[in-house]
């Protein structure tokens, strides 16, 4: 599978899920794990382009597939993703824990509505779990995101 | 880094096979004991993750090719085994033909989820609060189950059983789903209480035909100008059955006023 345009070698062990995969045996320890049931968002990666909980995959099932963790969106020392960008102006984070979730599903929100409207960012965050920003200032990151990506 | 160290798995203990076409899957499917289909895995990879399911073999069908279409057939519309929900929920085909249908994948959990998880697999996970087998069991759809013995259709209103429990025979292989055009009048309801949660009670209309789910074992058919007759739904923390009894009739007014 391919990780953030580098190749790597699916796990041997079948009942390894994606998440503990990219954290655990690729040391990518940017998607985060919280439920692991499906629920919080926090593990939410891009699958060949379109944001899945990686906590609801086995990492053999991405064998031949492209997936992009939070640290694939921008590279080290390189300016942030737009989206990144915005999460940073708009105080879109507190902890951080639910964050990188958050910016990969707003990234797929905005591959397939590049204006959403307020209905579609209340939609496209509604699978996201954040317990200290109060969404607020996520929804403010998603419109300044918009703004940031036409730049 | 902790490569290779570190072992923690959440699932049970299984043997995974990935067949690469559907006779593969009817074949492995008729010969292995305990085995479970994975498709979009929205509902199975969590039931791994707490160790409540515990299959033997899990036979993961998504290496399968051309198993991902939606085409017209019979004044309908009929969605193969691989469909994702999102792509339910794109299809002009659907939205055209039978725009129930595209109403209601919109209700499934969340467009994150709904990337992934597929409307066949939906169907044979069977869940009583979900919305995709009342849908079918309003507009009188059926599914073909197929395997090494054959293939065969199953009435959506013979193929839920109990909570969780379809008419599939463990060595079939839910290839597709049909759902008849949707009637002028066709609406889908529900109370949840968060965006994307299964929900507490809902009501789908097709016509004059009203199916509830959230209320019994199964979705059930019911009467609209009755809707309540003869349910006695389950109560938790959520609802109480009294509750849930009161949104049946309020859901019931909703897509028969809409």
């Amino acid at each position: 599978m391919k990780v953030n345009g580098v190749q790597h070698p699916a796990p041997v062990d079948p009942r390894r899920l994606l998440s503990d995969h990219l954290r655990h045996d690729l040391g990518l320890t940017g998607t985060h794990v919280g439920c692991e049931h499906g629920v919080c968002g926090c593990c939410t990666v891009l699958f060949d382009g379109a944001p899945i909980r990686s906590c609801l995959m086995l990492a053999m099932q991405a064998e031949g597939h492209e997936v992009t963790t939070i640290e694939g969106l921008a590279a080290p020392n390189a300016a942030l993703h737009p989206v990144q960008q915005a999460f940073h102006e708009c105080h879109g984070l507190q902890c951080g824990f639910c964050t990188p979730g958050f910016v990969l599903s707003v990234v797929g929100l905005l591959a397939e509505h590049p204006h959403p409207t307020a209905l579609q960012i209340d939609e496209g965050i509604s699978g996201n779990l954040c317990r200290c920003t109060g969404y607020a200032s996520i929804r403010r990151a998603v419109v300044r995101a918009v703004e940031l990506s036409k730049q | 880094m902790p490569r290779g160290r570190d072992h923690r798995v959440k699932p049970p203990p299984f043997e995974y096979h990935a067949p690469a076409s559907v006779d593969e899957t009817y074949a492995l499917l008729g010969s292995l004991e305990d085995a479970k289909v994975l498709a979009g895995g929205q509902s199975l990879v969590p039931l791994l993750n707490f160790r409540l399911a515990r299959p033997a073999h899990i036979v993961d069908i998504n290496r399968i090719p051309n198993l991902d279409r939606i085409y017209e057939r019979d004044g309908g519309v009929a969605v193969q085994a691989l469909v994702r929900h999102a792509g339910v929920e794109d299809s002009e085909l659907v939205a055209r033909v039978c725009p129930l249908l595209s109403a209601a994948v919109r209700l499934v959990a969340h467009r994150v989820i709904r990337n992934r998880g597929t409307l066949c697999g939906s169907l044979a996970h069977a869940d009583p609060a979900a919305e995709l087998p009342a849908v079918l069991l309003a507009l009188g759809g059926q599914v073909v189950a197929r395997s090494t013995r054959g293939e065969r259709t199953i009435p959506a209103a013979d193929l839920f059983t109990s909570v969780m429990q379809s008419a599939l025979a463990p060595d079939e292989l839910l290839v597709e789903a049909w759902f008849p055009a949707s009637p002028k009048k066709s609406a889908i309801a529900e109370e949840s209480r968060r965006h994307g949660d299964f929900a507490l009670a809902g009501a789908v209309r097709a016509g004059d035909r009203l199916a509830l789910f959230g209320v019994a074992s199964t979705p059930v058919l019911a009467d609209p100008k009755n809707p309540t007759q003869g349910l006695q739904p389950s109560g938790d923390l959520e609802a109480t059955p009294e509750f849930r009894l009161h949104l049946v009739q309020v859901l019931t007014d909703r897509v028969f006023t809409s």
